[in-house]
């Protein structure tokens, strides 16, 4: 009787340790020649990655003889970032904004402070910008920003404390009424015209809060406000990133939608880094190098393109692809707003401008 | 059960079980196998090894899975000082999300106290084809994945939705308003009470209301005084649970409740937008209120049921 505990935890830690075993087992089993990399990337990168992970297997097997599966996950750019800071082995990540990496980098030091400048461009291979998607025919006559504040017009977009794309939207607009009132966005870091600029901040803020009076659904990330557009028929106007909104007119016919670019917009560039300290400890430094330098090839490049992101490159990226993107004037975070270290703090922490147009 | 034959009378003399609680609560014809009634379970071995190594067990586990979680969440609002936290709590939005989160779960908790109670009475009650196909579709909230419900609902109750287009020209709004925050929360609830109710309501003797009515009571005086009684520890249970799955619930909601702060936006988003900052003491300083809330309410309801069962027993 006394055993029959005994029995029992015995036979306990014995499933335990071989659950263990067959768990440790699995890891060790694979084959040296096969090589997996992980990239975190966000939510509408998912068809252009699955397109060119297979491209760059083969590139790569072509090169060093080995097999490499690269795994995909994607979610909201800022819920990606806390799970690699939270121990996510990214190898590699590729998310909507600068932000989100230097957020890696500050909160758990898995890369130098100096990543930006390790690949060119900023580290962003490809750029993307804000534009409008419309229902077909433009029923309510939408052309610019200030026509988003006209009376009965409801606009979607998500929100920006929980969606990086979210955040271009909000600074887009900003930056078009700052361009408005001062007639030139270079005057910003002129000393002279501190009061102009002062003024135009102003203005801008009351012209954000009634594009927010405007909004009736505000989602948590950018592709749960394109379908309430574009599925629950919610709302005149879609604020989306120039890939989604292009997306959405590809899957969806373009009988339904059109896309409307606005006299201005600003220039996101999604950044690419390695996670110097998960591909050491994973020996997978060099493939995942390898992988985001495949990006600037012309072969990335035209991958790129083909899933409507601009790329930085227009050499070997065929004509067809290329002709998609209008011209259109674009700002960067960086001219316009001092960085996203500064806009992040002054517009999107709690208590900032985004908080404080919905104070009561 | 009464007094067991066979092998106790061997071993032990016997000794006459304690009487039931409630006569009623026990059916006479109870198709239940007979198992040997053994009163002195902790010293007697069991099918399950000993009270010593399951009461550790049930500790570790707690532990492991409730007590060290909670723990932490307390240490992780403990890192800010008393003012922050008070700051950070008594926010106009965190405010606003905290009235609606309780106040949503509070009505979706009624209505499916009320609307399974219903079922609940149906399913024991009476036999009809298809019957085992809508006990099993009860458990369908349970089973879906939230996200996928919050969706479905959504597309179901937008404006151009099927039952959305209906209630549109009403005037009615439910999708991104506070009333799709109720019918989310009320779809994931329903199972917990109809779950909790089954097993009261078939213990329920229909003798004893053919004898009220026997004595003369209406119909009404039976459910009131007869009836419910009987049932109210299961329902309040049952009610309980829902209420406190709903306070927690988030996939769903996200989806059909248009998230705008001040008016539909509950605490579980709120919590999660201060942890997209990185902000994870506020973000746990909120959570711990909302805990302490529901755990006040829950204490309420379980002195309720203590209350009611004394008073179903006397």
């Amino acid at each position: 009787m006394i055993s029959r505990p005994f029995v029992a935890f015995g036979l306990f830690s014995i499933a335990l340790v071989s659950i263990a075993v067959i768990a440790g087992g699995c890891r060790q089993s694979a084959d040296p020649n096969a090589v997996k990399i992980l990239n975190v990337s966000y939510d509408p990168t998912r068809e252009l990655y699955k397109e060119f992970n297979r491209g760059f297997a083969k590139h790569w097997a072509r090169q060093s003889g080995q097999t490499l599966d690269v795994r995909m996950s994607h979610g909201g750019s800022g819920k990606q970032a806390r799970s690699v800071i939270d121990g996510l082995e990214a190898d590699v990540v590729t998310l909507a904004l600068a932000y989100d990496v230097d957020a890696i980098q500050r909160k758990a030091g898995l890369m130098p402070k100096d990543w930006r400048s390790r690949l060119p461009n900023n580290s962003a291979p490809y750029t993307s910008t804000i534009v409008f998607l419309v229902r077909k025919g433009n029923p309510r006559g939408i052309k610019d920003w200030n026509d988003l504040v006209k009376p009965d017009v409801s606009v979607i977009t998500p929100n920006p404390k929980t969606s990086g794309g979210a955040r271009w939207n909000y600074l887009a607009a900003w930056g078009y009424m700052l361009k408005r009132e001062l007639g030139d966005l270079s005057k910003l870091h002129d000393p002279k015209s501190a009061d102009a600029v002062a003024k135009a901040n102003e203005k801008a803020k009351e012209f954000v809060k009634e594009i927010f009076q405007h909004v009736k659904v505000l989602d948590t990330g950018a592709r749960s406000s394109t379908m309430t557009f574009v599925q629950r028929g919610i709302g005149d106007v879609l604020l989306a990133w120039e890939n989604e909104a292009f997306l959405s007119i590809h899957e969806l016919g373009p009988d339904k939608f059109e896309i409307v670019v606005p006299s201005i917009s600003i220039l996101a560039e999604p950044s690419v880094a390695v996670v110097d300290k998960v591909a050491e400890r994973h020996g997978t430094r060099a493939m995942a190098e390898a992988y985001l330098k495949h990006l600037y090839s012309p072969k990335g490049q035209a991958l790129a393109a083909k899933h409507y992101y601009r790329p930085r490159n227009a050499e070997g990226v065929p004509e067809e692809y290329m002709k998609r993107f209008p011209k259109i004037e674009l700002f960067t975070v960086l001219e316009v707003f001092g960085g996203w270290e500064k806009a992040q703090a002054e517009h999107f922490n709690d208590g900032g401008v985004f908080d404080q147009i919905y104070k009561p | 059960m009464g007094k067991t034959p066979g092998k106790t009378l061997l071993d032990k003399p016997a000794v006459a079980p304690k009487p039931p609680e409630f006569n009623f609560s026990q059916r006479a014809d109870s198709k239940q196998p007979q198992l040997p009634v053994r009163n002195m379970a902790l010293k007697q071995h069991s099918i399950l090894p000993g009270f010593g190594l399951t009461m550790g067990f049930t500790l570790f586990y707690l532990s492991l899975i409730v007590l060290i979680p909670l723990a932490g969440l307390l240490l992780k609002s403990a890192t800010i000082s008393w003012d922050q936290f008070y700051a950070a709590v008594t926010d106009p939005q965190v405010v606003a999300s905290y009235k609606i989160t309780f106040g949503a779960s509070l009505v979706a908790a009624s209505v499916n106290a009320v609307f399974g109670l219903a079922v609940a009475w149906v399913l024991v009650r009476y036999s009809f084809p298809g019957k085992n196909v809508i006990d099993a579709m009860v458990d369908l909230p349970f089973a879906m994945p939230t996200a996928v419900s919050g969706i479905a609902l959504t597309a179901l109750y937008a404006p151009n939705g099927w039952i959305g287009r209906w209630l549109d020209p009403l005037g009615i709004e439910v999708a991104y308003t506070q009333l799709g925050i109720m019918v989310a929360l009320t779809f994931i609830g329903l199972p917990f009470v109809v779950r909790t109710l089954q097993p009261a309501l078939e213990d329920l003797d229909v003798e004893i209301e053919e004898a009220a009515a026997s004595l003369g009571a209406t119909r009404l005086q039976t459910f009131v005084r007869v009836i419910f009684p009987a049932i109210m520890p299961a329902l309040l249970t049952g009610f309980a649970l829902a209420f406190a799955r709903a306070l927690g619930e988030y996939g769903s909601v996200v989806f059909i409740s248009g998230n705008l702060p001040m008016k539909t936006q509950i605490v579980p988003l709120l919590i999660m937008t201060k942890l997209e900052q990185y902000n994870y003491a506020e973000a746990a300083a909120i959570a711990v209120v909302a805990l302490g809330a529901s755990f006040a309410v829950l204490l309420f309801i379980n002195i309720m049921q203590w209350w009611s069962r004394r008073y179903a027993a006397a």
